[in-house]
């Protein structure tokens, strides 16, 4: 039996995907490739950390209505990041026949981790 | 039957006892959408011909009773009767035969899954002329299913007041289930959510008894799900049982929940019954309350395979009453549920169209018009080497539970919770990277331990512990 490890004091989180490493840009890539796949509406929202328990973050632009392009995704999560440095910045994938969100995660986490 | 056309007075009463087929089985008919469609597997006793027993079964589940008796000539028994209108040879079993029952809309009250029960269940089901009677399958028709209230919020309102998307949801049930005091019970709630948890549950034995009462549990387990809320940004909730022995006491103890600020209460259906339950369900979309539902009793009803009510029926007889999680079992964990039977009735509860399927055991196309769907929640000796399955029989919309399998981690509830959440994102990413998670589950894993300590030695532990039994009640389709 390994030996008792403390768990740390509690970190903040931003839901799906946030108790996995950062995603690389091929990794967030291949995300986008299921988004669009499934026929839902990449969208980018950003916010300032402390914020970040309320329903509505700022929307980046409007949602990417149609794309078929992965690498217009990330081009915009690249702006959308460099416009708000300090922000988490999330990709969502609007499901319009569920009325629901199909994925959402943070893909610039604020502070890196 | 138009009514203008029938002569007056047509039929003269004749006391006695005369063959049920003579009025009660009709192979010509030809059911209507309106009319609510059910299927019995019969064993008729020796010597009772199929179709009779089937008529029986269409006669004592609706307007027949022994005898004649002059009062039916006081009513037209041609437009209220249930009606057997075909049969089928059950596979591989030559003593049973399905028997299918149409009934007219008018024999139920609206939105009342209890009246519905009272006459498909009821006393048909010691009748004396069957050794064994199964309720397999019902068709609600979109008429009656458009009478009853459903699911208070349903899989994409929850979503959203959850901020949760694109996976499933985890939970995990505090044990040991009986014997904590109200303060230690809301210890392990805190770590459990904290470590990453969406949510933790009461036992489905754990309601108002001396070793913690209900208003101290509810108090000190808001308390931990508020200061994990606080501390991860992310959402969580306790399901607090508010299964009571009154309907009275168990809306005083859902007022307090929504008084403390609780998402979510959960209520045991069987047991409490379906009038408890459906009023329940009604509080809470009158109160934004989610509601959770436990299924204690089911398997006493819907285990044995000649006799009872399939648990298809159950869920569906739940959707209709109201909830917003039900427990569907696990496939792959300690209790009892063939794969694709499992598919067959998680179809039930989440889909609006739900068409018939006899290799998952559905008898009937099934149309929800526009009522929500709910969560089937998969709980039951599961651990993190059942997630990658889990993800791929369950999907996103589901709620995964492990109870030992998060309080029973070496370095306890956190990081039993964080391990579970690691395996669980790992399994998501893969599949939506297009990687067959059950195939490469162990690869799969095996990489997200590399970064969580915590996963890693939850692998260790579990690694060993399998639950492969056959299962008791299998579908008749595979059997042969």
């Amino acid at each position: 039996m390994p030996e008792i490890m403390a768990y740390p004091p509690t970190r903040r989180r931003t839901e799906t995907f946030s108790y996995l490493p950062q995603m690389t840009p091929e990794k967030v890539a291949k995300q986008i490739a299921y988004i669009i796949a499934r026929g839902w509406n990449p969208a980018i929202e950003h916010t300032e950390p402390e914020k970040s328990f309320s329903n509505y973050w700022y929307l980046w632009k409007l949602p990417f209505f149609g794309t078929q392009s992965v690498e217009q995704v990330m081009a915009e999560l690249e702006a959308c990041h460099r416009a708000n440095p300090g922000h988490h910045v999330r990709l969502i994938a609007y499901d319009n026949f569920a009325q629901s969100q199909g994925l959402a995660f943070v893909v610039y986490r604020a502070g890196g981790r | 039957m138009d009514r203008e056309e029938r002569p007056v007075a047509a039929k003269t009463y004749q006391a006695g006892v005369k063959d049920y087929a003579k009025t009660y089985w009709t192979p010509d008919y030809i059911p209507l959408d309106t009319d609510l469609l059910a299927v019995f597997k019969v064993v008729a006793q020796p010597g009772v011909p199929r179709e009779e027993a089937a008529a029986a079964v269409a006669a004592e589940s609706s307007t027949g009773t022994w005898t004649t008796v002059w009062t039916d000539l006081l009513t037209d028994l041609e437009y209220y009767k249930g009606r057997a209108y075909r049969i089928e040879p059950v596979p591989g079993d030559a003593n049973a035969f399905y028997a299918f029952v149409a009934y007219p809309l008018d024999l139920f009250e609206e939105g009342s899954v209890v009246n519905v029960l009272t006459s498909l269940v009821g006393n048909v089901f010691g009748f004396k002329a069957v050794r064994s009677l199964r309720l397999e399958d019902l068709r609600f028709p979109l008429a009656y299913v458009k009478t009853c209230g459903g699911p208070p919020h349903g899989i994409q309102v929850e979503r959203d007041r959850l901020n949760k998307y694109g996976r499933p949801l985890l939970g995990c049930t505090i044990k040991p289930k009986l014997g904590l005091s109200a303060k230690n019970y809301g210890r392990a709630v805190y770590e459990a959510l904290r470590g990453g948890l969406d949510f933790t549950k009461d036992d489905e034995n754990v309601n108002s008894q001396p070793f913690m009462r209900w208003q101290h549990r509810f108090e000190f387990v808001m308390e931990a799900v508020k200061k994990a809320e606080a501390e991860t940004g992310e959402r969580k909730g306790h399901y607090l049982n508010v299964t009571a022995p009154t309907p009275e006491e168990m809306y005083k103890r859902a007022e307090f929940a929504k008084q403390l600020g609780a998402p979510i209460i959960m209520h045991d259906f069987l047991t409490a019954g379906f009038t408890a339950n459906t009023g329940l369900a009604n509080w809470c979309r009158e109160n934004g309350m989610l509601l959770h539902i436990h299924r204690a009793m089911h398997a006493v009803i819907d285990r044995n395979p000649m006799h009872g009510i399939h648990f298809r029926v159950l869920a569906k007889c739940l959707r209709l009453s109201g909830g917003d999680h039900l427990h569907a079992g696990t496939v792959v964990g300690k209790l009892e549920g063939d794969r694709e039977a499992t598919l067959g009735w998680i179809d039930i509860m989440r889909e609006p169209f739900v068409q018939e399927n006899r290799r998952r055991g559905i008898f009937f196309d099934q149309d929800w018009g526009s009522m929500p769907g709910m969560f089937p929640v998969a709980s039951g000796g599961i651990h993190v080497w059942h997630i990658p399955a889990l993800v791929a029989i369950f999907g996103d919309d589901s709620v995964l539970q492990f109870g030992g399998g998060t309080l029973g981690h070496p370095w306890g509830n956190a990081a039993g919770a964080h391990a579970n959440r690691v395996a669980l994102e790992a399994c998501v990413e893969a599949r939506n990277q297009g990687r067959p998670v059950e195939r490469e589950g162990r690869e799969i894993l095996s990489e997200a331990a590399k970064h969580s300590p915590e996963l890693a030695v939850a692998m260790e532990i579990w690694k060993e512990v399998k639950f492969e039994f056959d299962v008791v009640d299998k579908l008749d389709m595979a059997k042969h």
